[in-house]
C-alpha cells in the first residue's frame, strides 16, 4: 500500500471516507515522515503536532458521525511562514519577528481551516520571502529532497521541498517574481501563482503590494485546482481582490486540448537557457501538439527587461512594506539607544540579514529625490510595455508555455556573494508577476543529472482555469 | 559606482545601523545592481503610462458595516516586547 504521507489530496479524501485510513493516521504518517527526513532536509521551520491532531481528531470524529465535509478536511497541509497563523509563531524567516505570534488569521488560511485543513507546521522560506534559494532564511537554507547538495528554490523553498519529499499532502506559498513556481519546478511538483487579486493578500506579509499573490503547491493539477476553490474570490480585507465570479476549476481537468493554441515565446528559449532544459519543455510541448493543440512561436521583446523592472519596482515596494518592522510594534528593541533614530538604526541593523538590508537601500535610493523618476518612474513605464507583450501575445494564442528556470536546482551557496547574478535567477518567472497574469508550474521530468525540470502554463488574467487544463493534459501525456 | 558616503546616507534613510565591513560590501553590490538597471535606457517609453496596479481597479468602495474585530486589544498589545503600561505600549523617550 502507498504511504499515506504520499498521497494526493483526493486520495487522501477518498480514503478517509472509505474508513480505510483516519485523518490522525495521515498526520502521524506526516510526523514520521518529518522525523526521518527533515533533519537533512529542513524544509520546516516550527511542526505544530498538538495542533495537529487536535484537529485531526475533530474530523474524524464528525466523519466517524457521518456529516458530510469538504474536501480538504483532514488532510495535512503547510503553510509557508510568511502567512499569519493565529496563535502559532509566524517569523517570515527573520531574525527581527522570531518571537512574533500573530493576533489572527491570514484571510486565505481562515479559509482553509474553514475547510478543515489540518496545519502541520510552518516551512522555511527566505527571509521576508527575498530570493531564489531558500538561502537567506534566518532558519538555515532548505536542501532540495532530489539531491541534498543542492537548493529547493525559493523563496517558498521549505514548501517546495516539504510538498516533494512527501513530508506534507500540499503547501500554500506565495509569488512576487516567481517565488512559487522556481521552487515548485526545482522540487519537481506543481503550483500555481494566480492572477493578481486572485486570492487575497490580507494577512500575508507584505513584499511588494502591487506583485504579491497567494497560491498552492501540490502533487497534481486536480489538487491545485481544489486548493485555489477553496481561497479564491473577494475579500473585504483585500481591496485589491476582484469581484469577479470564481469557476468551478475541476470542471477544467480532463477537458480536451483539441485546437488549443499554444504559443512559445521565443525569448524564453534562447541566450542563457539551459539546452537541456529548453529541449525537455519543447518535447512536453509536442505531445500537447500530438494531442491536437496547435503550437507557433511568439515574441515578448520586453522579456530581458523584466529583472531591471522587477528589482527596481520590488524593493521599492518592499522598503515602503517593511518601514513597520521598526522595533517597537514588532521585533526585538535595541538596546542602550542613544535616541530614537538610533533606536530604530539598531533594531533594524539587528534585525534584517543581508539581503533584506540590500533591498530596502534599494529602494529606498530609487524613491530618493533625484532618482525617482530615473529609476522608479522609468521602471514603471517598462512595466506598461512588458504588459503590452502579453496582451499582443494573448490575441493570438491562448496560452503560453516556457521553461520556469533557465536551469535546474544550483548547489547550495553558488550564487554566494553575488546578488546580482542571483536575480538573473528570476528572469523567466517574474514577467507574469509584472503583468499579474497567471501561470502554473508543472514537471516535465528529470534531466540527466536527475534533477527535476518545469514548465509553466502562463494565461491571460483570471484564466486560471485554461492554465489548469493545460497542465491536467501535460500531466496525463 | 556608490561611494561608501552615499551608501551611509542611504543606510540613514532607510533607518538601518550598518558596520564598516557592511558599507563597503554594500557599496559594491548595491553599485553592481544599480549599473544592471542602466539597461532600462533601451527602452523607449516616452508616452507611456506608468502602471503601479495591473488590475485596471478604481476606487474601491464598500458598505461601513460594523465588523466584529479580529484580535483583541489584549492580543494586540501582546505583539510588541515593550512594556505595557495602561493598555499602551512604553516606548523610549522622544523628547530630552
Amino acid at each position: 500500500m502507498t504511504k499515506l504521507n504520499s498521497l494526493t489530496i483526493r486520495e487522501a479524501a477518498s480514503g478517509l471516507r472509505e474508513k480505510k485510513f483516519s485523518s490522525e493516521e495521515l498526520v502521524t504518517a506526516c510526523l514520521e515522515a518529518i522525523g526521518e527526513k527533515d533533519g537533512e532536509i529542513n524544509s520546516f521551520v516550527f511542526v505544530d503536532e498538538d495542533g495537529a491532531y487536535e484537529t485531526a481528531r475533530l474530523v474524524d470524529k464528525k466523519l466517524a458521525d457521518g456529516l458530510t465535509l469538504p474536501l480538504l478536511a483532514g488532510i495535512p497541509a503547510s503553510i509557508k511562514d510568511l502567512f499569519n497563523t493565529r496563535g502559532v509563531k509566524t517569523t517570515c524567516c527573520s531574525p527581527i519577528l522570531r518571537d512574533f505570534v500573530p493576533p489572527y488569521d491570514a484571510t486565505s488560511i481562515e479559509m482553509l481551516k474553514e475547510k478543515g485543513m489540518v496545519m502541520l507546521g510552518k516551512t522555511n522560506l527566505d527571509e521576508f520571502a527575498c530570493g531564489a534559494s531558500t538561502e537567506s532564511s534566518a532558519f538555515g537554507v532548505t536542501r532540495n529532497p532530489h539531491d541534498l547538495t543542492r537548493v529547493a528554490g525559493g523563496s517558498s523553498g521549505g514548501s517546495a521541498a516539504a510538498v516533494a519529499a512527501d513530508l506534507c499532502i500540499y503547501s500554500l506559498g506565495t509569488d512576487t517574481g516567481g517565488s512559487i513556481r522556481q521552487p515548485a519546478s526545482f522540487c519537481g511538483i506543481y503550483g500555481l501563482k494566480p492572477t493578481y487579486g486572485r486570492v487575497s493578500r490580507s494577512g500575508v506579509t507584505s513584499l511588494a503590494s502591487s506583485w504579491d499573490t497567494v497560491g498552492p503547491m501540490a502533487k497534481s493539477v486536480d489538487d491545485i485546482a481544489i486548493i485555489l476553490q477553496a481561497i479564491a474570490g473577494r475579500d473585504r480585507r483585500d481591496m485589491t481582490t476582484l469581484d469577479v465570479a470564481v469557476p468551478d476549476y475541476a470542471n477544467f481537468i480532463g477537458q480536451d486540448v483539441k485546437g488549443l493554441k499554444i504559443g512559445l515565446p521565443k525569448e524564453y528559449f534562447g541566450e542563457g537557457i539551459d539546452p537541456e532544459v529548453s529541449e525537455m519543455v519543447k518535447n512536453a510541448v509536442k505531445k500537447l501538439e500530438g494531442a491536437g493543440a496547435h503550437v507557433e512561436e511568439v515574441s515578448l521583446p520586453m522579456t530581458k527587461y523584466a529583472v531591471a523592472v522587477y528589482y527596481i519596482a520590488m524593493p521599492a515596494e518592499l522598503s515602503a512594506n517593511l518601514e513597520r518592522f521598526d522595533g517597537i510594534r514588532y521585533g526585538k528593541q535595541a538596546e542602550n539607544p542613544e535616541d530614537l533614530m538610533d533606536f530604530y538604526c539598531k533594531a533594524r541593523g539587528d534585525g534584517f540579514g543581508d539581503e533584506i538590508k540590500r533591498r530596502i537601500m534599494i529602494g529606498t535610493y530609487v524613491l530618493s529625490a533625484g532618482y525617482f523618476d530615473a529609476y522608479y518612474k522609468k521602471a514603471q513605464k517598462v512595466r506598461t510595455k512588458i504588459i503590452e507583450d502579453f496582451n499582443l501575445a494573448f490575441e493570438k494564442v491562448d496560452v503560453l508555455i516556457a521553461p520556469v528556470s533557465p536551469y535546474p536546482a544550483f548547489e547550495v551557496g553558488a550564487f554566494e556573494g553575488n546578488p546580482l547574478a542571483l536575480y538573473m535567477a528570476d528572469a523567466l518567472t517574474i514577467p507574469a508577476n509584472a503583468a499579474g497574469v497567471p501561470a502554473l508550474a508543472c514537471p516535465v521530468g528529470m534531466n540527466k543529472d536527475g534533477l527535476p525540470v518545469g514548465l509553466q502554463v502562463i494565461g491571460p488574467q483570471f484564466a486560471e482555469g485554461l492554465c489548469l487544463k493545460v497542465g491536467a493534459a501535460l500531466e496525463q501525456l | 559606482m556608490l561611494t561608501d558616503d552615499q551608501v551611509r546616507h542611504i543606510a540613514k534613510l532607510a533607518r538601518v545601523k550598518l558596520t564598516e565591513g557592511e558599507i563597503s560590501l554594500f557599496s559594491k553590490q548595491l553599485s553592481d545592481v544599480l549599473d544592471y538597471m542602466e539597461i532600462l535606457g533601451e527602452v523607449d517609453t516616452e508616452g507611456l503610462l506608468e502602471t503601479s496596479q495591473v488590475t485596471g481597479l478604481l476606487n474601491v468602495m464598500e458598505s461601513d458595516e460594523l465588523r466584529s474585530a479580529q484580535s483583541t486589544r489584549e492580543e494586540l498589545l501582546d505583539c510588541s516586547e515593550l512594556p505595557v503600561d495602561s493598555k499602551q505600549i512604553r516606548v523610549i523617550r522622544v523628547v530630552k
